[in-house]
């Protein structure tokens, strides 16, 4: 169906929903991180070394998936206390802390990065993963954990004390999100076959941030919409040759000052 | 030797303090991060590398351009980028977008223009060493501690002594209230950018001059760590964002010497990790909140 | 009859403000107990600490014969005890039935693993929570319009909603801060008829007001505070005479 080219750039704007939608998750509960990149070098890394130690391909997503969620657990317990502009730039810091790391542990590669992976990715994959999750994101908002989530964002000692669990309700955000991410890290290893600590950095996590920010983050389209904006453009200014990363940026201009709450309105109310 | 490293870090601290303090800048009179201030630090260091390269003047010359051309910015960035955000209402993160997608401009015009790869930036003084007591310093090393220590000293009295800099104090303190007293908010706003757009690029051309190095991808690297230093120093304190920065100098200084140099980058947060687990809200803590 | 809560000299400081000192008062089970006081007596000071959005400094509480300090608000939720507040928190980005629903899905099975078979399970309807999501809702007279966005209703009705979000959750205590805030005086009259509804449910109530005539018509049972001590404390007939009361009164109109 989708071969060559275009294929190729549609494993790319799969893989950028899938980093949108891990955020999407924790943003439904308020939490904001600009750290994601983080989470998708975990799910990156522990994937390519187990399918090179000859694991199948599906049981190392899903463990770079895991492990991406244990850290997240990890980075949410700070979380939990901070709030707003800390919040943000501790996420960072975290990405910051993760790709200095897989710099310097010669176990998986150091500066070298890891390369020779299988391209055990292709469209099916990612196509199913977006599938999934989105509907994951979609049911969210019906479900117990995804009111509380929103009563957590919205007014968190009003939902404390309406019984909502928040230390819970945030952990779990984090974990679901990071997950998501370290699932399409370990997607993004099987598919560009080379992976170094540079690709994960802050640009990494401003991308996803992006994503979603300018898609909508009341609405489990609106991580695809920032997506399909933000991956699709480029690929249409393309025509405009070397210029087409100003045009991007004018473009998230634009569409901030036309749509400063997202694309996307935020999802009808239950009943 | 200790004191030799010392003084590196203080020298290295002292820009980053710059760059820092054009976040708390910009934090204190509109409550969010400016995430092109990296780009503006970027552009202050080609302008003064144009200014030595193709006009064959020296630091101070470049130095000036830089501030003059990166004062403009701001506040081209400030009526572009921040303030119809602001006309418009919304969040918080809508202004985050922005900035970055300016910052996204910046940096393709840049590259655009003098390539992705590093250029080189002209050795500002020769290769004169000096030797004060038992350190080592160049020419180059002095006059980047001395304009860094001194552009803090200008700003401090700027900021203490100033109508201009009260306006600014009294813009971030209440900005509803300023506007009551009669203070042209807009205009303090876009002075405040310009200060701080103008320290980044001091900031630019003495980085530049120190490493004789720039890329137009410099201002990422620049601005993961000036946001640390803002909350290390207190969120919208230009003084704790002068100790932070200069803490950080040191520290990463010390860590390359006595450690290991290809952690250096995560330093910054791991000393903002530490900081904040003593002092929540950093060093300086000011009590302004991180909502308006 | 049995004291539902204990307040055991308890004491509140903020920094170097003293809120409340010594303050010691018990709650029977099935009353409307009311808490008044001129401001900054600590009233809702107070109705933080029993609901554990503050810990007490010092001193103790007993719910239910069970002490209780220093416990998070969710557990203390969980508990029995619900609460509204005073200026209106409703959570915006839900409607008015999930809102009320917050307070109904505390008394569901809770747990992370709970949390993700929710996911799957086939579409239940209507399920617990729902159910007593609507419930509550028809019982303060808001029934049918639950898909309402709370910022489209009036004042009043987002004070119901507030009400049925505590009810919802069935507790044996109900917190009530100020809910005759900005009512009219035939509103003020519809809610005393909800308040004497839900003591008739077998809801113990301890209500902070500052309307007098809202108090005396309800109260079974006054506590009157002022700067943080009690100085009144019995039937309404005894405490509305009580010079004391009267003197921390006087200038102010009820």
């Amino acid at each position: 169906m989708f071969e060559g080219y275009w294929g190729s750039v549609a494993i790319f704007f799969g893989i950028n929903v899938l980093m949108a939608f891990s955020l999407y998750v924790p943003m439904t509960a308020g939490l904001i991180s600009l750290g994601q990149g983080g989470f998708m070098a975990i799910g990156a890394y522990t994937s390519a070394m187990l399918t090179k130690g000859g694991a199948p391909f599906s049981i190392a997503v899903a463990a770079g998936g895991l492990l991406a969620a244990l850290s997240g657990i990890v980075v949410g317990i700070p979380a939990i206390r901070i709030r707003g502009i800390y919040l943000i730039i501790l996420t960072l810091g975290f990405g910051e802390i993760v790709r200095v790391f897989f710099l310097n542990f010669s176990y998986t590669g150091g500066a070298n990065g890891i390369g020779g992976m299988a391209p055990d990715t292709n469209l099916a994959w990612v196509a199913s993963a977006c599938i999934v999750i989105g509907l994951f994101a979609w049911r969210l908002r019906y479900v117990r954990i995804g009111r509380a989530m929103i009563a957590v964002h919205a007014d968190e000692v009003a939902a404390q004390a309406m019984g909502v669990n928040v230390v819970r309700v945030k952990l779990t955000a984090f974990a679901v999100g990071a997950f998501i991410a370290g699932v399409a890290g370990a997607f993004y290893a099987h598919y560009t076959l080379f992976i170094d600590s540079a690709q994960f950095g802050f640009l990494r996590s401003a991308d996803a941030f992006l994503f979603i920010v300018l898609g909508g983050i009341a609405n489990p389209l609106g991580p695809i919409a920032g997506a399909a904006v933000a991956t699709l453009t480029p690929e249409i200014f393309r025509f405009l040759q070397d210029w087409r990363m100003a045009f991007f940026g004018a473009l998230l201009i634009a569409a901030a000052l036309w749509r400063p709450d997202g694309l996307v309105p935020a999802m009808r109310a239950r009943r | 030797m200790l004191l030799q490293q010392l003084t590196n870090g203080l020298m290295l601290g002292g820009t980053y303090a710059l760059v820092a303090i054009g976040y708390s800048l910009v934090f204190g009179v509109l409550r969010l991060i400016h995430l092109a201030h990296g780009e503006v630090f970027m552009v202050g260091a080609y302008i003064g590398l144009e200014v030595m390269l193709a006009f064959h003047f020296g630091p101070v010359a470049a130095l000036a351009a830089a501030i003059v051309g990166t004062a403009l910015l701001g506040i081209v960035l400030e009526l572009i980028v921040f303030r119809p955000i602001r006309r418009k209402g919304g969040s918080f993160l809508a202004p985050m977008v922005t900035s970055i997608g300016a910052g996204l401009i910046l940096q393709e015009v840049f590259t655009k223009i003098f390539g992705a790869e590093q250029s080189e930036f002209p050795a500002g003084f020769g290769s004169d060493v000096y030797h004060i007591g038992p350190l080592l310093v160049s020419t180059t090393q002095v006059f980047i501690l001395a304009i860094a220590i001194l552009s803090m000293i200008v700003l401090h009295l700027f900021i203490s002594r100033t109508r201009y800099g009260m306006a600014m104090r009294a813009v971030a303190e209440n900005v509803e209230i300023a506007s009551v007293l009669g203070i042209n908010t807009d205009a303090v706003i876009m002075l405040t950018f310009a200060v701080a757009s103008g320290l980044a690029g001091i900031a630019g051309v003495l980085v530049g001059l120190a490493y004789t190095a720039v890329s137009p991808f410099m201002g990422i690297n620049m601005a993961v760590k000036g946001l640390a230093i803002m909350l290390v120093g207190g969120l919208g304190s230009i003084y704790g964002a002068m100790v932070g920065g200069l803490l950080l100098g040191i520290v990463e200084v010390l860590c390359v010497a006595y450690f290991a140099s290809s952690y250096r980058d995560a330093v910054a947060f791991g000393l903002m990790i530490v900081i904040l687990l003593v002092r929540p809200r950093g060093l300086f803590a000011t009590g302004m909140s991180a909502e308006r | 009859m049995t004291a539902i809560l204990q307040i055991d000299d308890v004491s509140k400081r903020f920094g170097g403000f003293l809120a409340l000192s010594n303050v010691n008062c018990e709650v029977t089970e099935g009353r409307i107990h009311a808490l008044i006081g001129p401001n900054g007596a600590g009233k809702s000071t107070l109705l933080n600490i029993i609901s554990g959005v503050f810990t007490p400094t010092s001193g103790n509480l007993v719910f239910a014969g069970q002490a209780y300090g220093g416990r998070r608000p969710d557990v203390i939720h969980g508990m029995g005890i619900a609460r509204n507040f005073q200026h209106v928190r409703l959570f915006k980005g839900l409607s008015m039935l999930e809102n009320v629903m917050i307070g109904s899905d505390a008394r569901t099975d809770a747990g992370t693993w709970n949390d993700f078979v929710d996911l799957v399970r086939p579409f239940r309807d209507p399920d617990t929570a729902t159910q007593r999501a609507e419930e509550a809702l028809q019982f303060v007279g808001l029934g049918n319009r639950g898909d309402r966005l709370i910022d489209q209703l009036t004042l009043v009705d987002q004070r119901r909603v507030e009400i049925a979000r505590a009810m919802a959750s069935r507790p044996r205590l109900l917190l009530l801060d100020e809910p005759a805030g900005g009512m009219n005086p035939s509103e003020v009259l519809d809610l005393t008829g909800v308040v004497r509804k839900i003591q008739r449910a077998g809801i113990t109530v301890l209500l902070v007001e500052h309307h007098m005539r809202f108090v005396m018509t309800l109260a079974e049972w006054i506590t009157v505070l002022d700067a943080g001590r009690v100085i009144a404390d019995g039937p309404p007939e005894i405490v509305r005479r009580d010079p004391a009361v009267i003197s921390a009164y006087i200038g102010t109109s009820g």
